[in-house]
C-alpha cells in the first residue's frame, strides 16, 4: 500500500491539468481570448495609427474594466458546469479534499487567464519598435495586470461555486468586478469618512499604483487579500453544499 | 465493513432519509430496494460522502467517515445513478486521468479495465458521443479503477440492453465474492439473482432488512395456487377448498375470471411447501365443481415489496 501511495501525483495538479485540457480543447477559451485581443488591439493599434503614439497606457487603464468582462466568461463554468451536468459528483466521491479540487481549479483558471493576457505583449514589441517605452510602468502594469487576473479568478470562481447555472456565476462574478473597478469613481459622492474606506477596496486605486511602478505593500496585501477570501469563500461553498 | 448508524438526511422540511441504521460485513451483496424517491440515492451518497448525514454517524471499517474522509473514500468505489461524467473528454483520457486520482498505474489498469468492461471500440470517443449503456459501463470502470473494498452501484443497469444488464451482473457477481457491494435498484429480479440480502427503504425509512429466502418466508407464504372454477358463491368454495389438508387460506381474486360467467377465481395459500395440486383436483371432482383453470404460485419478492411499501 505504502509504495503504491508515493506513486499517487498530487490531485491538485491532475485537477488542474484536466480542466486546463478540457478548456482547450473546446471553443470557449479561443473565442473569449479572441474577443478580448480584439477590443484590446482595436484599442492600442487606433491610437497607435491615429495619434502616432506607441505606449501602453490606454491598454493598461482599460485593463481592470476589460478584464472585469473576460475573466468572469472564463471562469463562469468551472462549478457551475459540473453542478449543472452532476459530475460533481463523481469529482468529489473521489479521495480528493474540497481544498485540492479548489485550488486545482483556481490554478487552472489563473493559467487561462495569464493565457488570454500573453498575446498583448506583442503591443511591447510594436511599442518598444516604433518608440521608445518607459518599462518601469510596463513591468508594473504586467505585475499589476497578474494581480488582478489572480483576484478576479477567485472572485468567478466563488461565483461559479455557488450557483449550476453559468449566467448567474457570469452575472454575479461580473457585478463584483465591476464594482470593485468603478468603486473609485463615485468616491466624490460619499461622505468623507468612508471614503478611504472605499478607495481602499478599490481594486483600480491598487492596480493604478503598481501600475505606476511603484511597489507598495498595502496594494500587494489587497490583492493577496481579496485573492484569499474568495478563495477561502469558494471552499468553504464547497464544504457546504455536502450540508 | 461498513456501518450507518441511526443516519437522518433532510433537505429544509423534508426528511428525505430518517433513522437509517444497519451494517454490511465485507464479501456480501446487498440489495437497496425502494420505489422512486424512498431514499436510496440520498442514502448511497451519505455513504461515499457526497453528502453528510444531518444525524447519525457512517463507519466505514470501524472509522468515521466525517473523521477521514479520504481514506474512507479511498475505500469506496462509486457508480452514480446519472453516470454523469465530463462529456467532452475521451474515455481513454477520462480513466487515465481517474487512475492518476487514485496514484494507480494508468499504462496497466486502463487496459485491462477496458477489457473487462467491454469499453475497447469505444476508447478513443468523446464521452458525449457514447450511448447510455456504454456510459454505464464507463463509469462502472471508473469505479472499479482502484480494486475498491466497498463498491456502490446506484441503478446499475437502467437504460441498459438485457445483454449488457447481463454483462453488469457478472462482473458484479464477480466483484462481490471478495468484496462488499451495496446496489441499489427498484428491479427485483435483479435483487433475487444478484443478492443474498435485501434492505428496502420505503419514505425514507427501513422496511426490511433480511436475507431474500427469509424475506419471502415472513412476509408470506412460499407457496399458493390459483384456481379458476365454476361455483356461484365465494364461500361455497372458500368452505370446500379448506377442507383440503395443508390448506392454510382461500382468499378470492375475482369473479367472472375471463369473462365466463358463473366461475369465480380464488388464491388458495399453502402451508409449507407441500403440493396440494391433485388432492385440490380430485376434492373438486368429488363435488362437480368444473376447473377452467389451475397454477402455482412461488411467492416473488415483487409480492413482499408490494406489501411492504404500499402499505405506507
Amino acid at each position: 500500500m505504502s509504495d503504491k501511495k508515493s506513486k499517487a501525483k498530487n490531485p491538485v495538479f491532475v485537477i488542474m491539468r484536466r480542466e486546463l485540457k478540457s478548456y482547450f480543447s473546446g471553443p470557449i477559451g479561443y473565442i473569449v481570448t479572441g474577443l478580448f485581443l480584439v477590443i484590446n488591439g482595436l484599442m492600442f493599434f487606433s491610437a497607435f495609427f491615429l495619434y502616432n503614439r506607441a505606449e501602453l497606457r490606454n491598454f493598461f487603464g482599460m485593463l481592470p474594466v476589460m478584464l472585469s468582462f473576460f475573466i468572469p466568461a472564463i471562469t463562469m463554468r468551472v462549478f457551475s458546469e459540473e453542478k449543472r451536468v452532476g459530475s460533481i459528483e463523481t469529482l468529489m466521491t473521489l479521495p480528493v479534499r474540497e481544498i485540492d479540487v479548489v485550488t486545482g481549479k483556481y490554478l487552472a483558471v489563473l493559467v487561462e487567464s495569464l493565457v488570454m493576457l500573453a498575446p498583448t505583449l506583442f503591443y511591447v514589441v510594436t511599442a518598444e519598435i516604433f518608440g521608445s517605452p518607459d518599462y518601469g510602468p510596463i513591468i508594473g502594469g504586467y505585475l499589476g495586470a497578474i494581480f488582478i487576473c489572480a483576484a478576479y479568478s477567485a472572485i468567478g470562481l466563488f461565483s461559479s461555486s455557488i450557483t449550476k447555472n453559468q449566467i448567474i456565476a457570469f452575472v454575479a462574478a461580473m457585478a463584483i468586478c465591476l464594482a470593485l473597478t468603478f468603486v473609485e469613481s463615485f468616491l466624490v459622492f460619499l461622505p468623507d469618512g468612508i471614503v478611504k474606506f472605499f478607495s481602499f477596496i478599490s481594486a483600480s486605486v491598487h492596480f493604478g499604483s503598481i501600475s505606476k511602478g511603484i511597489l507598495d505593500t498595502r496594494d500587494l496585501l489587497y490583492f493577496v487579500s481579496l485573492t484569499a477570501l474568495f478563495f477561502v469563500c469558494t471552499v468553504r461553498a464547497e464544504v457546504n453544499s455536502k450540508r | 465493513m461498513i456501518e450507518v448508524s441511526h443516519v437522518s438526511r433532510s433537505f429544509g422540511n423534508f426528511r428525505a432519509v430518517n433513522d437509517v441504521s444497519f451494517s454490511i460485513p465485507t464479501g456480501q451483496i446487498v440489495g437497496l430496494l425502494g420505489p422512486n424517491g424512498a431514499g436510496k440515492t440520498t442514502t448511497m451518497r451519505m455513504i461515499t460522502g457526497f453528502l453528510s448525514p444531518s444525524d447519525g454517524q457512517i463507519f466505514i471499517d470501524g472509522e468515521d467517515i466525517t473523521k477521514a474522509p479520504v481514506e474512507s473514500k479511498k475505500k469506496i468505489g462509486y457508480m452514480p445513478e446519472s453516470a454523469s461524467l465530463y462529456g467532452e473528454m475521451i474515455v481513454e483520457d477520462y480513466l487515465k486521468y481517474i487512475a492518476e486520482i487514485h496514484g494507480e498505474n494508468a499504462a496497466e489498469k486502463v487496459p485491462a479495465l477496458c477489457k473487462e468492461c467491454g469499453l475497447k471500440e469505444v476508447m478513443s470517443k468523446n464521452i458525449s458521443e457514447l450511448s447510455r449503456g456504454n456510459r454505464q459501463r464507463v463509469s462502472l470502470a471508473h469505479a472499479l479503477m482502484h480494486d475498491p473494498e466497498i463498491l456502490i452501484l446506484d441503478e446499475p443497469t437502467s437504460g441498459l440492453d438485457p445483454n449488457q444488464v447481463e454483462d453488469v451482473r457478472a462482473i458484479i457477481r464477480e466483484i462481490g465474492k471478495t468484496r462488499t457491494v451495496i446496489v441499489s435498484t427498484h428491479i427485483l429480479s435483479e435483487v433475487e439473482t444478484l443478492c443474498s440480502r435485501a434492505i428496502i427503504i420505503s419514505g425514507g425509512k427501513v422496511v426490511a432488512d433480511s436475507p431474500i429466502e427469509e424475506l419471502k418466508e415472513r412476509f408470506g407464504h412460499e407457496l399458493s395456487v390459483k384456481l379458476t372454477v365454476g361455483a356461484k358463491s365465494f364461500d361455497e368454495v372458500a368452505a370446500l377448498l379448506k377442507t383440503v389438508p395443508d390448506v392454510d387460506a382461500v382468499n378470492l381474486v375475482k369473479n367472472e375470471t375471463a369473462g365466463i360467467a358463473g366461475t369465480i377465481q380464488v388464491l388458495v395459500s399453502v402451508n409449507g411447501t407441500a403440493e396440494i395440486r391433485p388432492a385440490l383436483c380430485k376434492k373438486l371432482a368429488e363435488k362437480n365443481v368444473d376447473l377452467y383453470e389451475i397454477t402455482l404460485q412461488t411467492n416473488s419478492l415483487e409480492d413482499v415489496f408490494h406489501a411492504l411499501t404500499e402499505a405506507k
